[in-house]
């Protein structure tokens, strides 16, 4: 390299930098609720969000432009988040992120669908980190669309792998919340366990209302009668959390494999009840073996955020791949990002993630993790938390499901 | 069998939760003709300031100084606050608790955060009491039941056989005669309205650590109150208690039953397969009480035991 690019580099980039924080910037939308029962959910992803931009605006942000991310409540309102998202539209905002709710995302995906039909040239992207009913990358899959967290079929995978590898477990119980995220979760579990293991029986197929529920007694009196031998539950935030405590309170002891038993509270709420008996299925376990970069993450996250515990790996994920597609299109223009995301692969702290290009779904490796005493990094503030099971890992390659996605890409 | 008895149990023990909280507001609401929009408010302030008193000293010091300090709170806003709406009429009033309602929660989520704060049962309370049907039973909800079934008592001993209440029951209905008769029927309404507040925060502190303490919980709360004092009779305790124990009971049965509408109404033709007959009564349990509030304002508007229309 020559003095003279050398100089022409260094002017151009310092050229950029100074462009990034006094003009350019890129807009982030964050759409999830921020209040109320479920407030802790998208509050949890929200601050990691947080961290996660400011280390990349730190690192001189994407492309040279600074990210600003706003947060917009939506109370886990589908209605309520066509109003924000039009409101995080209007100020400027090219990249949506939401998860909480798969009725929620529903509802975002065909807003963004519209409005990217109407407005070419001002296309937005919806990047969902959480929202994991399967048709959203299946039959109602969108190029405006990418997901980052396994999607319900790949996560009850895992799960029922694990029941029909146990000869303990003979009854399983469903229980969920009543909607489409509920119903998905079911309706995989109901399949898997037919397909896998059709000695195992299904005792109990339940949908209790959203983020609604304040006493689990009648429904884990229930599970007590069916005598289960293991509950499988998508549940999350405090239905979560409730649907345990109560499980504790009647001295029910049995495995429950969840989506989300890393809810916020759901640990403590069991307390040393939860060891071995609570699991849950995971992009991360933040007491696995990782890099010192990873740990230190770890420790940055919950110093800033004592409230929470690192649990949006994903997050990370989702921010530092929209970075590095953005630099591959090297523009920050959606739908050149969006066709630099497919197929891209990063190197995450807890294996490889691609972006499947045919229906945009993240493919990473899964873990199931329960609670133990003996650990690095505790939960909800006290001296429990997660660790990978035996045979806790599923590949990427294991937990990659078909797609029936028939995409439309814009030319 | 033992659903019968679970539910019961259970229903007893919420319905008693609920009145709690309805007995006050049915009781400033006969007061001052004024519904207290803040009233879930208050038994929130009550959780709060139990999980906070807790971590310094004891969950029992909590048990009494978070429902007198609540109460004192309510007394406060009854002096500088109500009273002085009251001149402009009711509509002002009733913006004036609306608005409370708003900025408790923000003060709250000022003061302890958005997400939920870690109160704990007790650990001298938190055992097994028996075992009914294979499934535990814990001490701290039979607890709640005597705590509630004391308040009840009390609250009916007061009422019923004591010269406050007799002055207090006067003042509900002809406030200008006990004021002539010299007594002070301004005092009376801040106490009445302060004691409503305490036993909401009573509610707070027994149940705050049972569900979970959060700054959602008025919100949720509320709604569910209001209903058991209209379904009750605006004004009538003994119509509150009726309606918080048939609500109690019905929610927490509702959900244990499998049966699903086309097995009730098969027989008007709805096939199990249609929208509206795969619909299970355990998913329709949160709907029932708001169900059995349209009805009744239908059938009854002046609620079960009631004398003064909605």
């Amino acid at each position: 390299m020559t003095k003279f690019t050398r100089a022409a580099l260094a002017a151009s980039v310092s050229f950029m930098a100074m462009a990034g924080s006094a003009y350019a910037e890129m807009k982030i939308a964050f759409i999830d609720p921020l209040s109320g029962p479920m407030g802790p959910s998208g509050d949890a992803a929200f601050t990691s969000y947080k961290l996660a931009f400011e280390h990349i605006n730190n690192e001189g942000g994407i492309n040279g432009e600074q990210v600003e991310l706003t947060g917009y409540d939506n109370k886990v309102s589908p209605k309520e988040s066509l109003v924000q998202l039009q409101k995080a539209i209007d100020s400027g905002a090219r990249y949506i992120f939401q998860g909480n709710g798969s009725s929620v995302a529903a509802a975002i995906i065909d807003a963004v669908n519209k409005h990217n039909a109407r407005n070419p040239g001002e296309e937005v992207l919806f990047m969902n980190y959480a929202a994991v009913t399967p048709a959203f990358t299946n039959e109602a899959c969108s190029f405006w669309h990418f997901r980052f967290d396994a999607h319900a079929d790949m996560k009850m995978n895992a799960i029922t792998d694990w029941i029909t590898a146990r000869d303990d477990i003979q009854k399983v119980y469903l229980i969920g919340q009543d909607y489409v995220f509920g119903e998905a979760v079911a309706a995989a579990a109901e399949k898997q366990l037919g397909e896998k293991d059709s000695s195992i029986e299904i005792v109990g197929n339940e949908l209790h209302p959203l983020a609604k529920v304040k006493d689990f007694t009648p429904y884990i009196q229930k599970i007590i009668q069916s005598e289960a031998d293991a509950v499988i539950t998508g549940n999350w935030g405090q239905d979560m959390t409730l649907l345990v405590k109560a499980a504790a309170d009647s001295g029910l002891t049995i495995p429950f494999l969840t989506f989300y038993g890393g809810s916020l509270g759901a640990v403590a709420a069991l307390g040393e009840g939860s060891i071995d008996t609570l699991y849950q299925v995971s992009e991360g376990v933040t007491n696995q073996e990782a890099s010192d970069e990873q740990y230190a993450l770890i420790e940055e996250y919950k110093q800033r955020f004592p409230d929470y515990d690192y649990y949006y790996h994903r997050a990370f994920v989702a921010a530092e791949m929209l970075k590095a597609a953005a630099e591959k299109a090297g523009s920050n223009e959606p739908i050149e990002v969006a066709k630099a995301l497919e197929g891209l692969t990063v190197e995450g702290a807890y294996g490889p993630v691609t972006m499947r290009a045919e229906d945009h779904q993240a493919q990473q490796n899964l873990y199931i993790s329960t609670v133990s005493k003996d650990v690095k990094y505790g939960v909800d503030n006290i001296d429990l938390g997660w660790v990978l099971v035996d045979n806790g890992t599923i590949d990427a390659s294991a937990a990659e499901e078909p797609t029936t996605c028939e995409m439309e890409r814009p030319e | 069998m033992e659903t019968i008895v679970f539910s019961l149990l259970n229903g007893v023990i919420y319905g008693l939760l609920l009145f709690m909280l309805s007995s006050g507001l049915t009781l400033i609401f006969s007061m001052m003709g004024v519904l207290n929009f803040a009233h879930a408010s208050f038994y929130m302030l009550g959780a709060y300031f139990a999980y906070t008193i807790m971590g310094v000293s004891s969950f029992w010091l909590a048990l009494f100084i978070a429902p007198v300090l609540v109460g004192v709170i309510g007394m406060g806003v009854e002096k500088w606050g109500l009273r002085r709406v009251h001149a402009n009429g009711h509509v002002a009033e009733l913006l004036f608790t609306f608005g409370l309602a708003y900025l408790i929660d923000e003060i709250v989520k000022i003061i302890w955060g958005r997400t939920s704060v870690n109160y704990q049962v007790p650990d001298s309370l938190n055992f097994t009491l028996f075992t009914l049907y294979g499934a535990d039973y814990p001490a701290y909800r039979i607890f709640m039941f005597f705590v509630a079934v004391a308040m009840l008592i009390f609250l009916w001993y007061m009422l019923k056989k004591t010269r406050i209440g007799l002055i207090i029951q006067a003042a509900l209905t002809h406030p200008h005669m006990v004021g002539h008769l010299g007594h002070n029927v301004p005092l009376v309404f801040m106490g009445v309205f302060g004691a409503g507040c305490a036993l909401a925060g009573l509610a707070g502190v027994i149940g705050g650590n049972y569900f979970i303490t959060d700054p959602a919980m008025a919100v949720q709360m509320g709604p569910i109150v209001f209903v058991v004092v209209v379904v009750g009779g605006l004004g009538s305790l003994e119509g509150a208690f009726i309606a918080a124990m048939l609500i109690g009971i019905l929610q927490t049965s509702a959900v244990s039953i499998n049966a699903s509408l086309a097995d009730i109404f098969g027989f008007l033709g709805l096939s199990p397969a249609s929208e509206v007959g795969e619909i299970t009564i355990s998913s329709m349990a949160p709907m029932l009480p708001f169900l059995l509030l349209v009805l009744i304002l239908i059938v009854k508007p002046t609620g079960l035991m009631g004398d003064r229309e909605v």
